[in-house]
């Protein structure tokens, strides 16, 4: 299957909303992170959860994304980070226009 | 694999979104008494986290025979099987006569510059076929919302300060795949043999929580 994107490319988790059920926590969104590896494709909860089919299968990556971005008051050191699983339909570019 | 939580939503209602009612905080009296008298016993060293967490490890029917703690002594004996576990575990733990249970299965190892630790905001996605049953407090929604905001501190409670020269990284267990932490060795079990490690690894230290005990 191609993938959009590669271990080191800098992303935009999407900001919008789903009213259906998705696994992109609210506190990601918007985020910028760096891909750190791309995972197997897998069916998009998104109809999944609905005993639907779920297909095309998408991508998942590994985002990194620094603490310090994500909270405001964050205390802890300047290097903490969060790793989450994304979707490839959740990701933007921002190397260039996607 | 297809996204393995239940279909939650109640009955009679239009099934819009999946459902699930958080685990209520402690609230009454004697909940809060409760949570109270604890945080006195500890602080006064009457007895420490890792008694506590082996007693209720004990009641809750862990043991050091669960696959995940087999798997970290092992990998703590052998740097090829580590190499090959932090590569692909889903293969490692197979060639190793073991059930990974879910296809991306990943092992997350800590250092002395990084230290892990696994949450699923969203839900409970959790390793049960490493490590079990999850314990209540790893799908209380305070876990879930604290430990990726203020890890070090929620760590810091769990009996398990982080030092200000180690990073932090939270990894939130979103959609298929699963982790357990590999805890780093305690010093003073060279020579131990696995099955002598493997009583070492409690469940939190595969969560990320703990380290792996120190040896008596």
């Amino acid at each position: 299957m191609n993938t959009r994107f590669s271990d080191g490319d800098t992303v935009r988790i999407s900001h919008r909303d789903d009213e259906r059920h998705h696994r992109v926590p609210a506190y990601v969104k918007g985020h910028h992170g760096t891909i750190v590896r791309v995972c197997a494709p897998q069916v998009q909860p998104e109809m999944s959860a609905y005993h639907k089919p779920g297909e095309p299968m998408r991508t998942v990556y590994r985002v990194r994304l620094d603490q310090n971005d994500l909270w405001s008051d964050y205390t802890g050191r300047k290097s903490d980070t969060v790793e989450i699983e994304i979707f490839e339909h959740w990701l933007e570019s921002v190397n260039h226009a996607p | 694999m297809p996204h393995d939580h239940d279909d939650l939503t109640p009955p009679g209602v239009p099934h819009k979104h999946p459902f699930q009612e958080d685990h209520p905080e402690p609230q009454t009296y004697h909940q809060l008494l409760g949570v109270a008298l604890h945080e006195v016993l500890i602080e006064k060293g009457v007895y420490t986290m890792d008694e506590m967490r082996a007693r209720m490890e004990r009641i809750e029917g862990v043991s050091s025979e669960t696959h995940g703690a087999r798997i970290v002594a092992r990998a703590w004996l052998d740097d090829d099987f580590k190499a090959k576990l932090i590569d692909n575990a889903f293969a490692a733990i197979k060639l190793a006569d073991m059930d990974p249970g879910y296809a991306e299965i990943t092992v997350l190892e800590n250092t002395p510059s990084t230290h892990n630790v696994v949450v699923c905001t969203l839900c409970s996605c959790y390793p049960r076929s490493l490590l079990g049953r999850p314990p209540a407090w790893y799908k209380s929604k305070s876990y879930r919302a604290r430990v990726v905001r203020e890890p070090r501190e929620v760590l810091a409670e769990f009996g398990t300060p982080i030092p200000d020269n180690q990073d932090v990284t939270v990894h939130d267990s979103t959609a298929e795949l699963r982790y357990i932490v590999l805890p780093m060795r305690p010093a003073g079990t060279e020579g131990w043999s696995e099955d002598q490690l493997a009583t070492l690894v409690s469940r939190d230290s595969m969560i990320g929580v703990a380290r792996a005990s120190d040896p008596e």
